[in-house]
């Protein structure tokens, strides 16, 4: 787009060569130092000061010769703040050289001066209303270099017109388009076509190429945003690029680039199209198909030039073809031929080709029309994942397997990426390692195949693979009865080899402690070679993978009675009951208790084998959707067509799980939770979950403010839905609030926004409220994200800010509205004080509208503790040995803010036989006062 | 201890290259070319830590000495050497440049070898050094045992910095008392801040190996002597002795001896060297006073008035007085009076420079200018920097007077009569400035 700008001025005439700025130049190159050149620039400046102050006006050349200068000097990185106003004066010169000068000069150094910007879209508005098509273009350059909201609001409106005008002159309305686009971008809601759409949307027809290219891009931008607005532009597009397309046409014939016609432009009109849905017109979407037919056909046509400029053009216009195919999704024939061609790229020399080819075949594997027509190039692909010098294209290819495999071809595909897992790049390992897991449970036939390759997997990339993986065998293990005695059986084998990952040994110790009997007939892996053989591990493992070794130890005694000695001797051992870790300290000395203790009866109750676990969600395929990467689309479609076939994976019964808690932290908690015993009976893994539940009660969404008092973190709110977290720090009138928006579903918020609003007189002076970092719009299931927002306080307010969240949860708007627990009490400094103090200023603060007083019933228990935890939380300092009576409480702070500060000194008076409080409140300012008492009252 | 030693020239080629320890690679060398030299910042700071090593630097003109090392060293030790060994390769052939250094790279390395020992500093006395580092290559015939014998002795004895049998005509004895003066005024005329550092300068030519006494009038040794001796005329001794804040010696100095007598006595090197450097803060003689009057008139107009007064004896001349004016960023014409002198407007600098040549004591000069300014958007204000200021001036602002400088030579017979010597005052002006 710049390029096209730059290409409409015409180029600064030889005669007009500014030779005091060369010199200048050269003299600031010429210079050995940066202190020369600092001094050569400072003299330059004093020159240019003396010459713009001189009382004789300057004529248009020198000053045009001066502010460039300036110009150059600023991009030297010096700062400049004058040379404004001559800029400006040079914009209402008839000359073109010293209007772009004037105006290069504005959209480089753009100066807020108020008076400055009127004078200056003063000279805008006097250029776009000239005759002169090069004055106007300049100012639109400028308009769209500077972008500012100030110029949308100057010149939103007029802009259009120059666009549709019938006599603007073509070069002119490109800009105008391209101007218009960027004005669009920054300031959306100032820019409204109304009127103007469809004479806009028939500019695609203008004979002008630069025209149409820019107005297709302006269309484009704003039919994303407004769908239904600009549908006619469709018909529009078809008819334009089948001129374009077909040969007998002579549409921009003289726009041939390398034999290929308008390429740029049928890209751009390739991708308007994708905005929308198949056109429901029958002919025009005949005449689209013809369209994209031709293109197809002409990517088989012999090429007509052996240059790599003609290929390229062909291949872009085939691409976006394909990108469009795809969208529709809607025509068979087609996508089989849009795979059949990306087949042939897959073998061809340029390596971006193959790399397009494979990224496109993704995308076509999910539909259902030529998921088949993909899986003939199985063998190409992978010999593209092992023969491939680029990773990029090898990562696309590891993406295009994941994405083709099905049952029939499961097998072959998680073999080969395995085998290629050991030559992967490390920084597409932990991502190959969830797709084979996933990909194994998921096509899995029978499990001792599934087994198999999970520890394949681990025994390989070990290092790569998250606790995830390994939790999902275990627990598909524990819930398949017939494959635990194959699962014993392999990994007591895998275990055997003299070096392996620490992740094997967990799966180790976690299946032979609970099926080790399964396998201990055979007196190679008897009981006691078994424990020996985990044991052996031992000291080359990190703190949790002992502790969980250590449980299945006495999951062993359990088992076999006969090991109890051996491992009791080993428990009891210095390096166990003794060891500096605290956990693995407290499991060596309960199980030691446990096991000499409990009689066998007992034993088999609370060792029992581990009971099935509820079916969910796999947690790898969580973990794949976190990890934002490009397979994450293939990933999506993949859920839903296990959804479909949902007896694939072996139990069919995964569609009501909204019950169980859908964070992957809640997996396995037998496992991850600390205390042995926990390890032992899971069922005392619900009941601290019920804990942590009780932690979060719900409060009503009307009431949570008077909770937010006296605290700073918590849960805000709590629905189904979402879950508010809230964190927040003061220091002085300045806050920070942070927001954490967790989504509890499985499902991602789409057009997730939120808004911070202060109501009334808030909004306009009391407090001050910016959001830091916008929110992306989406939130993924089970996936939590930070907001930032910073408070500032001006004044004192009794009123709290209200926060506006918006979100599509499974197409249903979500609306809600909350109020910020922003008080007044958050800006408070304590302030310590001797009780002499205190009373004297308590008496200076006598004044009748100074001091509020409330007599009130206690809600709560009258603790003492609890009560100065509260007043310490309400931020005041919590004065001791001040009253006379030891029953009461005195605090003293200072509110600051931005305006004032405001000092308060409090009293509350407890009476324990009436449950009754007096609660007084003194400060400097008699609303502050009120709000305070009024904010405590509900406290206690 | 220091790992290695680096001189580079000013694009950062490095023109000496002399490592000491394993520990410092050839790496070492690049690291600092492009962290320090070619950075894109310019480095302020003399000590540079890079991937665990610390190089420390100085800068003379355009040549860059760094001292290298991977270990915790005392930094003031490396700037001490450093010093000390541009001092030594000025004392063998002049002036510190790219030409000179490549012109003795020879001598340099031998130097090297001679003053830093597995990087432990060694003698760094350039009068010691001469005896058996010289420039002359190889003489007409190599030196006889016996004077290397004597080098031998010299070198590893007790007084390392000078060789036996010196032979004088004419025994003579030159002391310099140079100091600097540095200030910070408030606009009303209260001091700030004020101090004076100073050097006392020696260059000896006497004979065999004399033991010398240095006396000036500090503080201490006056009172002592108040005390103890006659107590005639307490007041006059009180208003001339100086307190001295903080002193070093060269090493010739005997240090017990000043520690509990605190009398400067030594055998002096043969040659120019520095015998001590010392600071005062207070009862400072301020040789000029300088009155700025600031007056903004409007935007556009500043006037701008200064007067400075020499503070000193009628008789004495002070000269190269310099004095700067800062100007605004947005200056854009000048306007000078003045009536003595010359002052001119230096836009590349960005201030007014007025410059005396000579000006005697309780005199005072004026110069008023006139400075147009172009109205600018910018809200920022001007900060106003301190007018400074430069001199010269035939006395010590610190108030330092030598009172004697006694030689005893018991072996040979000349006695402390016979030594002619010379005793100069210069006190120059430091970071001398007077804030507007």
């Amino acid at each position: 787009e710049e390029a096209e700008k730059r290409a409409n001025m015409p180029a600064v005439s030889k005669g007009d060569g500014m030779r005091g700025l060369a010199v200048f130049i050269s003299d600031i190159r010429n210079c050995k130092s940066k202190e020369a050149e600092i001094k050569r620039i400072n003299k330059e400046l004093a020159n240019i000061r003396s010459k713009f102050k001189g009382d004789k006006a300057l004529d248009g050349y020198s000053k045009k010769k001066y502010v460039c200068k300036l110009l150059f000097i600023f991009l030297l990185g010096h700062d400049i703040d004058f040379g404004h106003m001559e800029a400006v004066n040079l914009l209402s010169s008839n000359k073109y050289t010293e209007k772009q000068i004037g105006y290069l000069f504005i959209s480089v150094l753009v100066n807020s001066n108020s008076e400055l910007i009127r004078l200056i879209n003063n000279a805008i508005k006097n250029d776009l209303s000239s005759r002169n098509p090069t004055f106007m273009c300049l100012a639109l350059h400028c308009i769209a270099n500077v972008g500012s909201r100030e110029m949308a609001e100057a010149f939103a409106g007029e802009i259009p017109r120059i666009l549709v005008a019938g006599d603007t002159m073509d070069s002119v309305k490109q800009s105008a388009a391209l101007c218009l686009l960027r004005l669009y971008k920054t300031s959306p809601d100032l820019v409204l076509m109304g009127e103007w759409t469809s004479r806009v949307v028939h500019l695609l027809n203008d004979q002008h190429m630069g025209v149409v290219t820019a107005a297709i891009s302006l269309i484009t931008c704003l039919s994303q945003k407004n769908p239904d607005e600009f549908k006619t532009c469709v018909s529009l597009a078809v008819s334009r690029l089948s001129r374009i397309v077909s040969s007998a046409s002579t549409d921009l014939q003289d726009y041939t680039y390398y034999f290929v016609p308008a390429p740029w432009l049928s890209c751009k009109l390739l991708r308007l199209l994708q905005c929308y849905p198949p056109p429901e017109d029958g002919a025009v979407k005949g005449r689209l198909v013809e369209c994209l037919e031709t293109i197809l056909n002409k990517a088989q046509e012999p090429p007509k030039s052996k240059k790599v400029q003609h290929s390229n053009a062909k291949n872009a216009i085939l691409f976006e073809a394909i990108s469009l195919i795809i969208h529709y999704d809607s025509e068979p024939n087609l996508l089989v031929r849009a795979c059949n061609q990306l087949g042939q790229f897959l073998q061809h020399r340029e390596t971006n080709l193959r790399y397009l080819a494979l990224e496109s075949m993704c995308t076509l594997a999910s539909s259902e029309f030529s998921h088949e027509a993909v899986k003939t190039h199985i063998e190409t692909v992978i010999n593209a994942l092992k023969t491939e010098r680029d990773v990029s294209v090898r990562q696309r290819a590891a993406d295009l397997l994941y994405a083709m495999c099905d049952r029939s071809n499961a097998k072959q595909i998680v073999a080969e990426m395995l085998s290629y897992l050991e030559t992967a790049d490390y920084s597409i390992r932990e991502e190959m390692v969830l797709k084979v897991a996933i990909l194994a449970e998921k096509y899995a036939v029978d499990y001792s195949w599934y087994v198999d390759t999970i520890l394949n997997l681990i025994r390989i990339a070990g290092d790569y693979v998250s606790e995830e993986v390994w939790y999902r065998v275990i627990q598909i293990v524990i819930n398949r009865d017939d494959v635990q005695g194959y699962a014993a059986k392999t990994v007591f084998e895998a275990l055997q080899a003299p070096a392996c990952h620490e992740n094997m040994v967990k799966v180790g110790g976690y299946i032979l402690g609970e099926f080790g009997n399964l396998i201990a007939g055979d007196p190679r892996s008897s009981p006691l070679v078994q424990f020996n053989l985990l044991h052996s591990k031992f000291h080359l493992c990190s703190v949790p993978t002992r502790a969980l070794l250590l449980s299945a130890y006495i999951k062993f005694i359990n088992l076999f009675p006969e090991t109890k000695s051996t491992i009791q001797e080993v428990l009891r051992s210095d390096s166990q009951i003794r060891n500096s870790d605290v956990e693995l300290q407290q499991r060596a000395v309960e199980y030691l208790k446990l096991s000499s203790i409990a009689s066998t009866d007992v034993l088999a109750t609370v060792l029992e084998e581990m009971p099935p676990f509820p079916e969910r969600e796999s947690s790898i395929l969580a973990k794949l959707k976190k990890k934002k990467g490009p397979g994450a689309v293939s990933v999506n479609e993949l859920e839903e067509g296990k959804r479909e076939g949902g007896e694939l994976n072996g139990g069919g019964e995964r569609g009501g799980d909204s019950s169980s808690t859908p964070s992957p932290s809640a997996d396995l908690l037998g496992l991850r939770a600390g205390p042995p015993v926990t390890a032992a009976a899971p069922s005392a893994g619900s009941l601290l979950v019920d804990v942590f539940s009780e932690a979060v009660k719900q409060p009503s969404p009307t009431a949570f403010l008077r909770l937010f008092v006296c605290k700073n973190n918590g849960v805000l709110f709590e629905n189904q839905l979402l879950q508010i977290g809230i964190k927040s720090e003061y220091r002085q009138n300045l806050g920070r609030m942070y927001l954490f928006y967790g989504n509890k579903t499985s499902v991602q918020f789409v057009t997730f926004t939120t808004t911070v609003t202060c109501p009334g007189e808030l909004q306009s002076h009391i407090l001050h409220i910016h959001t830091w970092n916008s929110l992306e719009p989406l939130i993924e299931g089970g996936a939590q994200v930070q907001q930032v927002i910073n408070i500032e306080c001006l004044t004192d307010f009794s009123d709290a800010p209200l926060l506006n969240i918006k979100f599509r949860y499974g197409g249903a708007l979500q609306n809600l509205t909350l109020k910020l627990p922003v008080t007044i009490n958050k800006f408070f400094q304590p302030t310590e004080m001797a009780s002499h103090d205190f009373f004297q200023r308590w008496k200076q603060l006598s004044l009748p509208q100074q001091e509020a007083q409330k007599i009130f019933k206690a809600n709560h228990a009258m603790d003492t503790e609890v009560l100065k935890a509260k007043l310490l939380g309400l931020g005041m300092a919590l004065l001791e040995n001040v009253d006379p009576n030891p029953e009461n409480f005195v605090c003293a702070g200072v509110i600051q803010t931005k305006a004032q500060q405001v000092g308060s000194l409090l009293r509350l008076e407890p009476n324990a036989q009436a449950q009754m409080y007096r609660l007084t409140v003194r400060s400097s300012k008699d609303t502050v006062s009120k709000r305070l008492c009024e904010l405590l009252a509900e406290q206690f | 201890m220091i790992g290695g030693l680096f001189i580079y020239n000013h694009k950062g080629e490095v023109l000496i290259s002399r490592v000491y320890r394993d520990d410092i690679g050839r790496n070492a060398v690049d690291a600092f070319r492009v962290n320090v030299i070619h950075a894109r910042q310019q480095v302020r700071s003399p000590v540079t830590n890079i991937a665990r090593t610390s190089f420390f630097h100085v800068k003379r003109s355009n040549i860059w000495l760094a001292a290298v090392t991977k270990q915790n060293v005392n930094a003031a030790m490396v700037f001490e050497f450093l010093y000390k060994m541009c001092d030594v390769m000025t004392a063998y052939f002049g002036k510190i440049s790219e030409e000179n250094i490549k012109n003795n790279f020879v001598l340099i390395y031998e130097l090297l070898d001679e003053i830093l020992d597995f990087g432990y500093p060694q003698n760094s006395e350039t009068g010691a050094l001469k005896t058996f580092i010289t420039q002359q290559g190889i003489k007409g015939q190599p030196q006889t045992k016996e004077e290397q014998s004597q080098i031998t002795s010299q070198v590893t004895g007790q007084i390392g910095w000078r060789r036996e049998g010196i032979k004088y005509r004419r025994n003579e004895l030159f002391l310099d008392v140079l100091e600097s003066v540095n200030l910070l005024m408030s606009p009303q005329g209260q001091v700030l801040s004020a101090h004076v550092s100073g050097r006392v300068v020696m260059k000896s030519y006497l004979s065999g190996m004399p033991e010398c006494k240095f006396g000036m009038n500090d503080k201490i040794v006056i009172d002592k002597q108040g005390k103890g001796g006659t107590t005639d005329e307490p007041g006059k001794s009180g208003k001339q002795s100086i307190a001295i804040d903080d002193c070093t010696f060269h090493q010739c100095v005997r240090l017990s001896k000043f520690d509990s007598e605190r009398s400067i006595s030594f055998i002096p090197p043969d040659g120019e060297y520095e015998l001590m450097r010392y600071r005062t803060t207070k009862d400072i003689i301020l040789p000029f006073r300088v009155i700025p009057l600031v007056r903004e008139v409007g935007r556009t107009k500043l006037e701008v008035k200064v007067v400075i007064k020499s503070n000193f004896k009628p008789s004495l001349l002070a000269q190269k007085i310099e004095v700067r004016i800062p100007t605004p960023l947005n200056t854009s014409g000048v306007q000078v009076i003045c009536m003595k002198g010359k002052a001119k407007y230096k836009a590349s600098e960005n201030a007014i420079v007025w410059k005396i040549k000579r000006m005697a004591g309780m005199k005072e000069s004026q110069i008023s200018a006139e400075i147009e300014l172009l109205p600018t958007n910018d809200k920022k204000k001007w900060a106003r920097p301190p007018i400074s200021m430069n001199f010269e001036v035939p006395f010590a602002p610190s108030g330092l007077k030598v009172r004697y400088l006694k030689v005893f030579e018991s072996k040979l017979n000349y006695s402390d009569h016979d030594v002619i010597k010379w005793v100069r005052y210069i006190g120059r002006s430091g970071i001398y400035e007077t804030r507007c």
